[in-house]
């Protein structure tokens, strides 16, 4: 990706044909030939807009229960059916995408912005800085990451919130050795040399020449991550440890109607159709941004 | 080999030691004194006290620390709250349960999973490769406890063909010798039983399965894609080699280093996926301990449970990087 570089810093020479269209234009033309992918683009879009939309769209209120509707199978008034308190399990869907959007781009947020930091201090600056980071990322790798989560949520407290910081944690070593190579091997590239023999300060270089070429990687990644922390923020939520109820929270949805499976099946159904087109969108969007930026994956 | 065997266990001792110190840091950050904890809130301050004192509470936490390390190395893994039994006494029924459990998911994830991602590289952009990948992307995708609870409704609620909680039959239960029951029965000869723990297996170990399969048959296509297309490969081809162990053998044999990465790690995810797959079929394994003991707040408990599964997998993890040499001679440590 050093031609991102090329087009931003007068240090480089630009080869002329390199300066009709920026890698990321080429990046999304190659995304939008990618079928699959645009699919993957699609239903987050649609999931996002949903989220954002919800008081709109959402038929019923996701809080309000009437008794008298208890498990009503799916119908024309109530699409995907009612839960044990009578509530609109479509409405309460729509609000969830809320929360788990939410988590998933709050938690990769956070996790990015905590494991650049501590990415670039320890690959540009290396010698103690880096082994002390490393170490730390070692051993917070060390763990599974659903345990780690499940650890700190037990320590801080089953709420949202803190699923949320949980999600964050457990990524941020992914993401810091992600930068840490991405840093190392950018820091031998020439126009670094260069950048510091005409006596550019180290915040300088960093943001104008490391970071940029960190980007990709971290959107590929980010975006898969996305994915995985939807995933990890409803199995928090169905062991009772994410969000509490009357959260519309998707897994903390299916953790409340197991026990009625057999009498409203429905009601255990919908919630893990909404989890998995979720983080099927995200993967398949995360695996075309991959082959789309990722000049490895280039054939 | 052996000088990287030795660096390799010698860099494993800050990590086990900073996985100990992060499990000792979990209990000291939740807010209250562990020994009121212990007692509950009637107790009398002076028993309060005394607990203080018998748990070294009272002392500096650096002498905290080293005290509970030194227990660690003697297999001290503490005493839990609920049953007031040392845990390392009663944590292996739970951990043999989720071994044999994890150990039967992980065949199936590799068997199917290598396979397939074999055949579908072999006929690339075939009907098989893309069913075979399109089943594979959903699998990453899934929420094992959701597919966990539909595979209870489907296969033993609707149709009653397999039981849906436990690992053996209750009224006619499994006597523990090592406490993995697949073995425990054959050592007995009861093989009536050993097919009532066959049945109970199933459905956990395919919803455990399932996402370790979907990720090996994705990284075993994309790893043989790129070998089948080196020189070699054209030559077996040329010489007039059946494409069976053209692929079988050459191509898969150069496809395997990432492949058992991907297992290794796998695994590792495996343990920390058994904590939802276990509570949904009831299985007594050590996701279920851990589980339990959250919502009792049995905290050393979930301290020792948690550092127990991170030590596995961190010996997994060096088995994994131990194994590449073995398959791949080209791989010299220096």
């Amino acid at each position: 990706m050093a031609e991102i570089v090329n087009n931003k810093s007068p240090l480089t020479r630009q080869p002329a044909e390199d300066t009709a269209i920026s890698p990321w234009k080429e990046g999304w033309r190659s995304f939008k030939k990618n079928k699959v992918a645009v699919i993957g683009l699609l239903i987050v879009v649609f999931f996002i807009l949903m989220a954002l939309f919800a008081d709109l769209l959402a038929p019923y209120s996701y809080e309000a229960q009437k008794l008298a509707n208890k498990h009503l199978a799916p119908s024309s008034e109530h699409w995907f059916g009612t839960d044990e308190y009578g509530r609109d399990i479509l409405s309460r869907i729509i609000f969830g995408a809320r929360l788990s959007l939410w988590v998933g781009f709050f938690s990769v947020a956070g996790s990015v912005i905590v494991g650049l930091v501590l990415g670039l201090l320890a690959g540009y600056y290396g010698k103690w800085v880096d082994m002390i980071i490393s170490r730390v990322f070692d051993i917070l790798l060390a763990f599974p990451s659903i345990l780690l989560a499940i650890a700190i949520v037990a320590v801080l407290g089953p709420s949202l919130r803190n699923a949320l910081i949980a999600i964050a944690i457990i990524n941020v070593p992914t993401f810091g050795r992600l930068i840490r190579s991405r840093v190392l091997s950018v820091k031998e590239e020439e126009y670094i040399s260069a950048a510091k023999a005409v006596g550019m300060k180290d915040g300088r270089i960093i943001f104008q020449h490391v970071l940029p070429n960190c980007l990709a990687p971290i959107i590929v990644q980010g975006t898969l991550a996305i994915a995985s922390a939807i995933i990890e923020c409803a199995a928090l939520g169905f062991l009772g440890l994410g969000a509490q109820p009357p959260t519309p929270e998707w897994g903390q949805m299916l953790a409340e109607s197991r026990a009625y499976i057999l009498q409203a099946p429905w009601t255990v159904l919908f919630p893990g159709v909404a989890i998995m087109l979720t983080v099927l969108g995200f993967n398949l969007m995360g695996d075309g941004l991959r082959d789309a930026l990722d000049p490895r994956m280039k054939n | 080999m052996f000088s990287f065997t030795v660096r390799r266990l010698g860099a494993l001792i800050p990590v086990l030691l900073g996985m100990a110190f992060i499990v000792f840091m979990m209990v000291r950050a939740i807010p209250g004194n562990p020994a009121q904890l212990i007692l509950g809130q009637q107790a009398s301050k002076e028993a309060v006290a005394a607990m203080t004192t018998k748990l070294g509470l009272d002392q500096p936490w650096h002498i905290q620390f080293f005290n509970y390390l030194g227990g660690l190395f003697t297999g001290d893994l503490g005493v839990s709250i609920k049953t007031n039994t040392p845990i390392a006494e009663e944590i292996w029924p739970y951990l043999a349960a989720t071994i044999e459990l994890a150990i039967i998911a992980m065949i199936i994830a590799v068997v199917i999973g290598v396979n397939a991602g074999i055949i579908s590289a072999w006929f690339q952009n075939s009907w098989f490769d893309y069913i075979a990948m399109i089943i594979a992307l959903i699998g990453v995708s899934m929420p094992i406890f959701w597919l966990g609870l539909m595979e209870q409704y489907i296969v033993a609620i609707h149709f009653d063909l397999l039981p849906t909680t436990g690992r053996d039959n209750i009224r006619d239960p499994v006597e523990a010798i090592t406490n993995l029951y697949l073995l425990d029965t054959l050592l007995q000869g009861r093989f009536d039983q050993f097919i009532e723990v066959v049945r109970h297996l199933i459905l956990p170990s395919i919803a455990l399965a399932t996402i370790p399969m979907a990720i090996i048959a994705r990284m075993t296509r994309s790893s043989m894609l790129e070998v089948m297309r080196s020189d070699f490969i054209r030559t077996a081809r040329a010489k007039g080699m059946r494409m069976f162990w053209v692929v079988y053998k050459h191509s898969f044999k150069n496809a395997l280093i990432p492949v058992v990465t991907v297992i290794g790690l796998q695994t590792g995810l495996l343990l920390g996926g058994a904590i939802l797959t276990e509570t949904i079929f009831g299985w007594p394994g050590i996701g279920t301990y851990i589980y339990d003991a959250i919502n009792y707040r049995d905290y050393p408990v979930v301290q020792s449970g948690i550092l127990v599964i991170a030590f596995i997998f961190v010996i997994i993890n060096l088995c994994v990087d131990l194994l590449y040499a073995a398959i791949d001679p080209r791989i010299k440590y220096k």
